[in-house]
């Protein structure tokens, strides 16, 4: 006897939905960042204007001073959606618990000098709040911007810069023996100490910012591309014999700058090519934000190595706003 | 008659990167969609380019990944950091 193995090949009615078919012009298989991600913000039909705010619609285009034919064209080149995001993150987590693990078995923190743990509890430790503001400007994106595209991508950013805020307060926690005392030092620093007192006005002249987009620029190339490039990269030597546990326990920062900054260059860079008008708006935001940043970051470098860091992270920053396509 | 290459994947999310890859970069390569898996062949060679899977993965790609979604393979393999190569050539 013999047995015939028959296997039916069942075609789907459709690949995906009809929605994301007309984006990929045809019935094809969708990833799931694609089906997670094109069209999903309401655009019609909403019911009532906010009373707080009645010259605009829940969602708006005009809450920027940019204009996009389409908002769903600055897609994140690391097609994230919240599975992959996490699975991402997730992993570059594991390494921060193996690196806090390494540095506390060996008792790398307790052992440094006085000096280093001063510098690091003034130069280091108030970058939580920092951070902290940072997450609040890319909340505020993700509310107030338009098309999920861009600002599903916001919210993980927020996400990640409160994780961020929270690697800063453990390596605190590892300075004062999990008392809290240099957080809170850290904190008067923050309020009180002239060289952080124009990386704080900075951050909170920011929050008031209502042009989402703007918001955007100053966030990405001026906060995270000069001052936390200043703190991450170039404070190596303010750090004395703290700069290798410094090095690893931060190591998630610069992880996360490099694999962000694919994501947030590409977002300025479509905007900035949509149109000359755009170009010259996303530009003068830029050179405004960055020499802003600049000069908040010099009394900080000032005081923690020498004042040209600033000056040399500026630099970087300009010349990654150039290779965006802007006149800066 | 030339000798086919060939490279059967699993058909799902994880594997349609790679699929579109090879789609994009093997001129005249032949498509059988199987329940639950595409088997892809083309004469002599088949190649898997890191660059290419990369494009549309928006992440870093080892070409050893290919081994979680690989079913089935024809040819003699010749990989390196930056692609996957099946063939009859020597």
């Amino acid at each position: 006897m013999t047995v015939q193995i028959k296997t039916i090949d069942l075609e789907p009615k459709r690949q995906t939905f009809g929605h994301i078919a007309r984006r990929l012009g045809g019935d094809k298989p969708a990833s799931r960042y694609q089906e997670a991600t094109l069209d999903v913000q309401a655009t019609d039909n909403f019911h009532y204007k906010p009373l707080w705010e009645p010259e605009f619609w829940a969602y708006d285009t005009g809450k920027t001073a940019v204009k996009m034919e389409d908002w769903y064209k600055p897609l994140d080149p690391r097609q994230f959606y919240y599975a992959t995001y996490n699975i991402a993150r997730a992993n570059m987590n594991q390494a921060v618990e193996r690196n806090f693990a390494f540095i506390e078995e060996r008792g790398l923190v307790q052992t440094l000098s006085p000096e280093a743990k001063a510098a690091i509890e003034r130069g280091l430790l108030p970058l939580r709040h920092l951070h902290w503001g940072s997450n609040m400007n890319m909340s505020e994106i993700c509310q107030r911007g338009y098309g999920t595209a861009v600002t599903a991508p916001c919210i993980f950013s927020a996400g990640d810069h409160l994780g961020m805020a929270q690697i800063v307060s453990r390596i605190g926690l590892e300075l004062d023996s999990q008392t809290g005392v240099s957080l809170e030092n850290a904190k008067e620093t923050w309020l009180s100490d002239p060289a952080w007192q124009g990386v704080r006005k900075l951050i909170e002249d920011s929050f008031v910012e209502r042009d989402w987009f703007q918001l955007y620029v100053a966030q990405t190339l001026a906060v995270n591309g000069v001052l936390f490039d200043l703190a991450y990269k170039r404070l190596d030597s303010a750090w004395r014999d703290g700069v290798i546990p410094v090095a690893m326990l931060t190591e998630f920062m610069s992880d996360w700058r490099a694999e962000e900054g694919r994501w947030s260059d590409h977002v300025v860079k479509t905007v900035a090519a949509e149109s000359d008008a755009n170009k010259t708006i996303i530009s003068e935001w830029a050179t405004h934000w960055i020499d802003r940043a600049v000069e908040a970051a010099r009394p900080l470098a000032a005081a923690l190595t020498n004042e040209n860091a600033a000056a040399a992270a500026g630099e970087t920053a300009i010349a990654r706003a150039r290779a965006l396509g802007l006149n800066v | 008659m030339a000798q086919v290459a060939s490279l059967t994947l699993l058909h799902n999310d994880d594997a349609r990167p790679i699929i579109e890859a090879i789609l994009a970069d093997n001129p005249g390569v032949r498509v059988l969609d199987m329940p639950g898996c595409v088997k892809l062949d083309r004469d002599m060679e088949l190649v898997v380019n890191r660059a290419s899977v990369e494009e549309r993965l928006g992440r870093t790609w080892d070409p050893q990944e290919i081994h979680l979604v690989l079913v089935s393979m024809a040819g003699n393999l010749d990989e390196d950091d930056d692609r996957f190569l099946v063939g009859w050539k020597h």
